[in-house]
């Protein structure tokens, strides 16, 4: 059974998404046809905007980064091939994946892809730190008005102090693995179709 | 002679020409006598004559005939209905980051926070851009299997030959033989209704103008329903509204108010139109009460409440019919009840309407269609089918502010209808969500970092 909307998205390219994603041919149907409801624009990208109309995403707190990581370094559309890169990460990891090929590139649902893509929501500067500063930006964001800025500091302090192992008051990606890598897997959705 | 024969076939054709015409003003008789007969009629005093029931069994049997041809082609394949993505496992926000935070011990002093608290925040957040509760109910439901009607045909394709050709049958049955039926009885049924509440006017205030006026509006209503092909079943009738109480109902389409009237009389509520709608309000307005708003005393929320409240108390006056969503919405759901129906005080009587979206459907997306392309997908669907249930009267009680009296009347709505029960607005169809429910998330997960007591003032420790 065909669908409309794969008529629009070539079999083709439903193969390319296969192989860079591992999402499966129906789960790709049914995002693609989750892209096109959100297109009010009808121009096959997102916009910021288009994001932004779904309630509960506009009430998340942290909802403005979350939409920032589907958006590429200074570009405000997404086209659905990059909507599927981004929501690959929180594919959950499969056992048949474990033992694939180590030559072959690493999938983007991999463990230390879902860390790394987790460091980023904090590290918006890409220097590889998590600094004080970007903490506290995130923090913010997460608390509202309701915490003192003393308070919240003191927290981004203590966090950083017990994550830190080199002493240079940031929290490197190899520094948050050892934090996040716990619970990483949290972030795993399963798209049951 | 020549000339003569020319003469004379020119005759001959005129003749022709005239026995033409009068044919076909004897059919449009014959047409008229019928639709008289067999349907309005039936309509005026409320019998019914069985067409409508074989038609709508001979379509079921079709419809069945058309999914089973669509599944045995498609056994593999799951239909998208069936697949919900399912985030109703996920815990509160308390349960949740509790859980993210059960390796490390709790700080003596300070704030609890780990960095990995804001993965339930990420993994919510690509939950809502994957399926959301809100924004799938402005749009029209999707069916588990196809109806036939192109308009519904966004998952399947060509089948086979049979089936496309009764598609094509339906079609034409559709768009050439009911819809110009329908498109008069319409016409017939509103005009009838102009006219008869305008006569009805004109008489003194006795009981007979009343029952009168009653029997004038169901009639119309009656028509314009057949003209729909509606088939409306009504649950619970004992519980029906009652004059000065409040009839309250989910909202679906403009169509909803044909299906309450077809069985009883309310006063509608609404801002006074100008052009055809302003006639027609009007006119209804001669024969018994109706509440129609200038635009811009709708603005003014005492000076509504106020008119609706003497309304009421005047035990005389039909009961009102409000529809506190305040917009339409898919029939999946039932979103957040305007506070504003239930502060006039007085009885509410709850109406839960559900369609069937098999035969066609009534969701009048505004924000696509405007009132006359939707009007005429209406007349071009193979029926409208819903179910009615009236349910018992509710007050407001003791202690009770008018917006928990609204989620309790609106849970019981849907509980009936089988309805989703949502708090969102159904006014998020166009406006953005406003800055106080972020905010109300920001507290809560304050609430979490620091308790409730320390922290706000910044004076701990």
């Amino acid at each position: 059974m065909g669908s409309r909307a794969s008529t629009l998205l070539r079999e083709e390219e439903i193969e390319e998404i296969k192989k860079e994603t591992g999402f499966s041919h129906s789960q790709i149907t049914r995002l693609y046809s989750r892209f096109t409801s959100l297109d009010k624009g009808e121009n096959g990208t997102l916009s910021r905007e288009d994001f932004q109309r779904i309630p509960e995403l506009a009430i998340n707190p942290l909802g403005d980064r979350i939409i920032n990581a589907f958006f590429p370094e200074g570009e405000d559309q997404v086209n659905f091939r990059g909507f599927m890169r981004t929501l690959a990460h929180f594919r959950p990891i499969e056992d048949n994946e474990k033992n694939k090929d180590p030559i072959a590139s690493e999938p983007l649902n991999s463990r230390s892809n879902k860390l790394l893509f987790a460091f980023r929501l904090y590290d918006l500067d890409r220097d590889d730190k998590i600094s004080r500063d970007e903490l506290l930006q995130v923090l913010r964001m997460m608390v509202g008005v309701n915490i003192s800025d003393e308070q919240l500091g003191s927290i981004a302090d203590r966090t950083i102090q017990e994550a830190d192992q080199n002493g240079d008051n940031s929290i490197s990606f190899n520094e948050f693995i050892k934090v996040g890598n716990v619970y990483i897997l949290y972030i795993d959705i399963d798209i049951d179709i | 002679n020549i000339l003569n024969s020319c003469v004379i076939k020119d005759q001959e054709r005129s003749v022709a020409m005239e026995d033409f015409w009068a044919i076909v003003l004897a059919g449009l008789k014959v047409w008229v006598c019928l639709i008289v007969a067999l349907l309005m009629v039936p309509a005026m005093f409320g019998f019914s004559l069985g067409i409508s029931e074989t038609y709508m069994k001979i379509l079921v049997k079709i419809l069945e005939w058309a999914t089973l041809r669509i599944k045995t082609v498609n056994k593999a394949e799951r239909m998208i209905q069936s697949s919900s993505f399912n985030s109703e496992d996920d815990g509160s926000m308390e349960e949740e980051l509790r859980g993210l935070r059960r390796s490390r011990p709790k700080p003596p002093v300070g704030g609890d926070f780990t960095l990995s608290d804001c993965f339930y925040f990420y993994r919510r957040g690509i939950e809502d851009i994957i399926e959301d509760e809100v924004t799938q109910r402005f749009s029209s439901e999707e069916l588990v299997s196809w109806n036939l009607l192109t308009r519904t045909n966004i998952d399947f394709q060509y089948i086979s030959l049979k089936l496309t050709m009764v598609w094509g049958l339906g079609v034409f049955i559709r768009y050439c033989i009911l819809t110009p039926l329908r498109i008069m009885l319409a016409s017939i049924g509103l005009t009838w209704l102009v006219i008869g509440t305008t006569a009805v006017g004109f008489l003194p205030n006795w009981r007979l103008k009343f029952w009168l006026s009653e029997w004038v509006h169901v009639m119309c209503y009656r028509i314009c329903a057949r003209g729909l092909s509606c088939t409306i079943h009504y649950h619970n009738k004992e519980n029906r509204p009652r004059k000065g109480g409040i009839c309250v109902a989910n909202h679906t389409s403009p169509i909803d108010i044909v299906i309450l009237c077809n069985d009883g009389c309310y006063a509608m509520v609404g801002q006074s139109h100008g052009g055809l709608m302003g006639v027609l309000q009007r006119a209804m307005a001669r024969s018994c009460p109706h509440i129609w708003f200038e635009r811009a005393d709708m603005k003014d929320r005492h000076l509504v409440t106020k008119r609706l409240r003497d309304h009421v108390n005047d035990k005389t006056k039909l009961p009102i019919l409000l529809f506190p969503e305040g917009t339409c919405i898919n029939n999946t759901s039932v979103m957040m009840f305007k506070k504003g129906s239930f502060e006039i005080g007085g009885t509410i009587y709850p109406v839960a309407i559900k369609y069937d979206p098999q035969f066609g459907d009534a969701f009048w997306n505004s924000a696509k269609y405007n009132m006359v392309s939707y009007l005429l997908r209406m007349v071009t669907s193979w029926a409208i089918v819903c179910n009615v249930w009236y349910l018992p009267a509710m007050h407001q009680q003791e202690g009770e502010d008018a917006v928990q009296f609204a989620n309790r009347v609106k849970s019981v709505i849907a509980h009936q209808g089988g309805l989703v029960d949502l708090s969102w607005d159904g006014g998020l169809k166009r406006a953005k969500v406003k800055d106080t429910y972020r905010e109300e998330q920001q507290k809560k997960y304050s609430s979490m970092v620091v308790g409730s007591e320390e922290g706000r003032s910044g004076n701990s420790d």
